[in-house]
C-alpha cells in the first residue's frame, strides 16, 4: 500500500509549492504590466477630460490676450513657435545625425567607432537642462534668446537619437548589396547616396520623426534659450518664440484657474501630437525592419 | 572617321567619371568625419562652457560647495548639499520601485504574454516614455499631489507611520510625489531595455530548463536572469541617469525648498529642479554662476552613472560574444 503511494503521479507537496510560487510570480509580472498600462491610460484620460473644454477654433488660431480678467485667448503663438523651433532643430540634427551614422557604418574602424558610439551614448545621457545651460552660455549670452538658440539646444538632444536609429537601419542593409555595388565599380559615395541611404530611407525618416516627437515635448532647454517671449504670432526664428511646453510650464506658475485650463488644453494638443507621431513612426519602423531584414 | 578618336588609348586615371568619384568619395568622407568630430567637440565644449560659466562660483566656494548647506541669494552664500541629497534620495527610491517593476514588465512581455499581444502591450509601455515631462508635471501637481495629500499619504502614515519614511503630515508637494513621478518616467525606459535583453536569451537554454521540470519562475530565475545580469544592471543605471537629470516634472511636485529629510512627506529640492526654478529669477552674477555650478555637479553625477552603465554593457556584450 505505502509502496504504491510513492509512485503516485499526483503532485507532491513540494511540487505544488513550486507551482504556486511560479504562479504568484507570474501574477506579479501581469500586475506590473497592467499597472504601467493603467498609468498611461490614466494620464491620457485626465489630459483629455480636463483639456478638451479649452479647445476651440480660437484656441488654435488666436494668440493669448493680455487682458487679465477676460478670456485667456488661444495658444496659436505657441503652436507656431514650437513648429519653428522644432523645424530649426530638425534641419540641424537630421543631416548631421545621418552623416554620423554613415561615418560609423561605412568608414570608422574598431577603435574610432567605439569612441564615437560611447560619446553618442554620453551625449544622450546628459540631462536636457544641462544642455539648455550650455546653449545659454554658448549662444544666448553673446546674442540673445531666439528660436535659433532653442533649435540648436533641441538639435543636440535629437542628434544622438537620430544617429543611433540611423545606425541601426544602416546595419540592416545586407552587405551583399554593398559588395554588389562595389563589384560593379560603383564608387563609395555613389553606393552610399544612391543605394544604402535610399534602401534604408524609411527607417531613417521614422527614426527622425521619433526624435522630433521627443524634442517637441522638451521644456528644460527652452527655459534658458527661448523664454522671454511675446504674445505675438511670429514665424521669425531670430526672435524668442513661445512654445507649447513652455506655455504649460508658465501657466502652472500662475494662480489663475483660466490659465490652468489653458495649460490642460495645451497639454492635450502636445500629447496628441507626440503620441500620434510616436505610434505612426513605430508602426512604419516595424514594417520597414521586416522588409529590410527579409 | 578620324583615327585618333579610336586608336588613342584612354588614360584611365583621367576619365571624368573616375575624377568625379574620387572627389565624391573625399567629400563624403570629409562631411561624415566632420559630423562625427562635431559630436566629440560638442561634448567637450559643453563641459568647457559649464566650467567657464561657473568659474566665479568655483573660485568663490571651491569644492566646499558640494558639502555646504547654505543657499541664500541675499547673502550670496551658496552650497549644493541639500540638492545633491534630494537628487540622490528621490532617484534612488524611484529606481528601487521602478527597477523590479520594469523587469517584471519585460518578463511579462517576453515570457508570459500571448504572442499576439506582445507588440501591442510593448508599444503601450513605450508610449509611456513618450509623454513629455511637462505633461507629467501638470498631472503631478493637479492630480497626483491632491491624491497623495488626501489618500495615499494618510494611508501610509496610518499603517506605516512607525517608519521614519512616513513621519509627519502629508502635503500637496514633497519627496513622495516626486518619487512617484520619477518612477513613472523611468519605468518604461528600463522596461524596454530589459525586454531587448530578455529577447537575446537563447531558446535552447530555456527549453532545457523546462525539460528538466523547472517551473516558469524557476526558469526565469535560473536561466533568464543570470544570462542577462550585466545588461540588467546597466538598464537600471540608465533609468537612474534619467531620474537624476529630470527637472521639469520634479520641480512642480517636490516643493522647491531647502532641507534634508528622511520623511517622504517633507518638501525638498533636487539639482535639476532648483536650476529650472531659479535660473530666470537669478539677479546676481554669483547666483547665476552658482546655479551653473549646480548644473556642473549634475553633469558629473549623470556622467558617472551613464559611463558606469556603458562600461557594464560593453563588458557584458564582450562576455556574451566571447562565449
Amino acid at each position: 500500500m505505502t509502496d504504491r503511494a510513492q509512485f503516485s503521479l499526483a503532485p507532491t507537496r513540494q511540487l505544488r509549492r513550486r507551482q504556486i510560487v511560479s504562479k504568484l510570480m507570474e501574477g506579479v509580472m501581469l500586475v506590473s504590466a497592467l499597472a504601467a498600462i493603467a498609468v498611461l491610460g490614466l494620464l491620457i484620460a485626465t489630459v483629455i477630460e480636463r483639456g478638451h473644454s479649452a479647445l476651440s477654433v480660437d484656441f488654435f488660431t488666436k494668440g493669448p490676450t493680455t487682458n487679465f480678467l477676460g478670456t485667456t485667448g488661444g495658444i496659436a503663438n505657441a503652436i507656431v513657435g514650437t513648429i519653428v523651433i522644432v523645424a530649426v532643430a530638425t534641419v540641424i540634427a537630421l543631416p548631421i545625425g545621418i552623416l554620423v551614422a554613415v561615418y560609423t557604418s561605412e568608414f570608422a574602424r574598431g577603435g574610432v567607432r567605439r569612441v564615437l558610439a560611447f560619446t553618442l551614448d554620453v551625449l544622450n545621457g546628459i540631462p536636457s537642462i544641462v544642455i539648455g545651460i550650455f546653449i545659454f552660455g554658448l549662444i544666448v549670452l553673446s546674442h540673445q534668446q531666439s528660436a535659433y538658440a532653442a533649435g540648436v539646444a533641441l538639435a543636440i538632444i535629437m542628434l544622438p537619437l537620430v544617429a543611433r536609429s540611423t545606425q541601426e537601419v544602416l546595419a540592416l542593409v545586407p552587405d551583399s548589396l554593398r559588395e554588389a555595388s562595389f563589384a560593379l565599380g560603383v564608387s563609395r559615395w555613389r553606393t552610399v547616396t544612391g543605394l544604402i541611404v535610399p534602401a534604408s530611407f524609411g527607417g531613417i525618416l521614422t527614426g527622425g520623426t521619433l526624435a522630433i516627437a521627443r524634442a517637441a515635448g522638451e521644456t528644460a532647454p527652452l527655459l534658458f534659450t527661448c523664454a522671454l517671449t511675446t504674445t505675438k504670432i511670429s514665424w521669425d526664428p531670430s526672435q524668442p518664440l513661445q512654445s507649447i511646453p513652455l506655455t504649460i510650464f508658465q501657466d502652472l506658475e500662475q494662480p489663475d484657474p483660466a490659465l490652468h485650463e489653458q495649460a490642460w488644453g495645451a497639454a492635450l494638443v502636445l500629447l496628441t501630437f507626440v503620441l500620434v507621431v510616436s505610434v505612426l513612426s513605430k508602426a512604419v519602423l516595424a514594417r520597414n525592419r521586416r522588409k529590410l531584414s527579409r | 572617321m578620324s583615327a585618333s578618336a579610336t586608336s588613342a588609348p584612354r588614360r584611365f586615371a583621367f576619365s571624368p567619371r573616375r575624377v568625379r568619384d574620387r572627389i565624391g568619395d573625399a567629400v563624403l568622407y570629409v562631411l561624415a568625419a566632420a559630423a562625427a568630430l562635431l559630436v566629440l567637440v560638442t561634448v567637450a565644449l559643453l563641459a568647457y562652457e559649464l566650467v567657464k560659466q561657473s568659474w566665479l562660483a568655483i573660485s568663490e566656494f571651491g569644492l566646499g560647495f558640494v558639502t555646504s548647506r547654505a543657499w541664500d541669494p541675499v547673502k550670496s552664500e551658496f552650497g549644493a548639499l541639500d540638492f545633491i541629497f534630494g537628487t540622490v534620495y528621490t532617484s534612488f527610491l524611484a529606481v528601487l520601485v521602478a527597477a523590479p517593476a520594469a523587469i517584471a514588465i519585460a518578463l511579462f512581455l517576453t515570457e508570459l504574454a500571448p504572442r499576439g499581444f506582445r507588440t501591442v502591450i510593448g508599444t503601450l509601455v513605450e508610449l509611456l516614455a513618450a509623454i513629455p515631462s511637462v505633461v507629467i508635471g501638470l498631472w503631478g501637481i493637479f492630480v497626483l499631489g491632491p491624491f497623495v495629500q488626501h489618500h495615499l499619504g494618510p494611508f501610509l502614515s496610518r499603517w506605516l507611520g512607525f517608519l521614519p519614511f512616513f513621519k509627519g503630515t502629508p502635503q500637496l508637494t514633497g519627496y513622495l510625489p516626486a518619487v512617484i513621478v520619477l518612477t513613472i518616467m523611468i519605468l518604461p525606459i528600463t522596461a524596454s531595455v530589459a525586454r531587448e535583453l530578455f529577447l537575446t536569451v537563447p531558446r535552447d537554454l530555456k527549453e532545457a530548463s523546462y525539460a528538466l521540470g523547472a517551473t516558469r519562475w524557476e526558469t526565469i530565475r535560473g536561466v533568464v536572469l543570470p544570462q542577462t545580469r550585466g545588461g540588467l544592471v546597466a538598464a537600471v543605471m540608465l533609468g537612474l541617469g534619467r531620474a537624476v537629470g529630470e527637472a521639469i516634472a520634479v520641480t512642480q511636485v517636490i516643493g522647491d525648498t531647502l532641507g534634508i529629510h528622511v520623511s517622504l512627506f517633507e518638501n525638498g529640492d533636487t539639482l535639476a529642479s532648483r536650476i529650472a526654478a531659479q535660473y530666470q529669477a537669478a539677479a546676481t552674477n554669483i547666483h547665476i554662476s552658482s546655479l551653473v555650478y549646480l548644473a556642473l555637479v549634475l553633469l558629473v553625477i549623470s556622467l558617472i552613472t551613464n559611463i558606469a552603465a556603458q562600461v557594464i554593457v560593453r563588458r557584458f556584450e564582450r562576455q556574451l560574444a566571447g562565449r
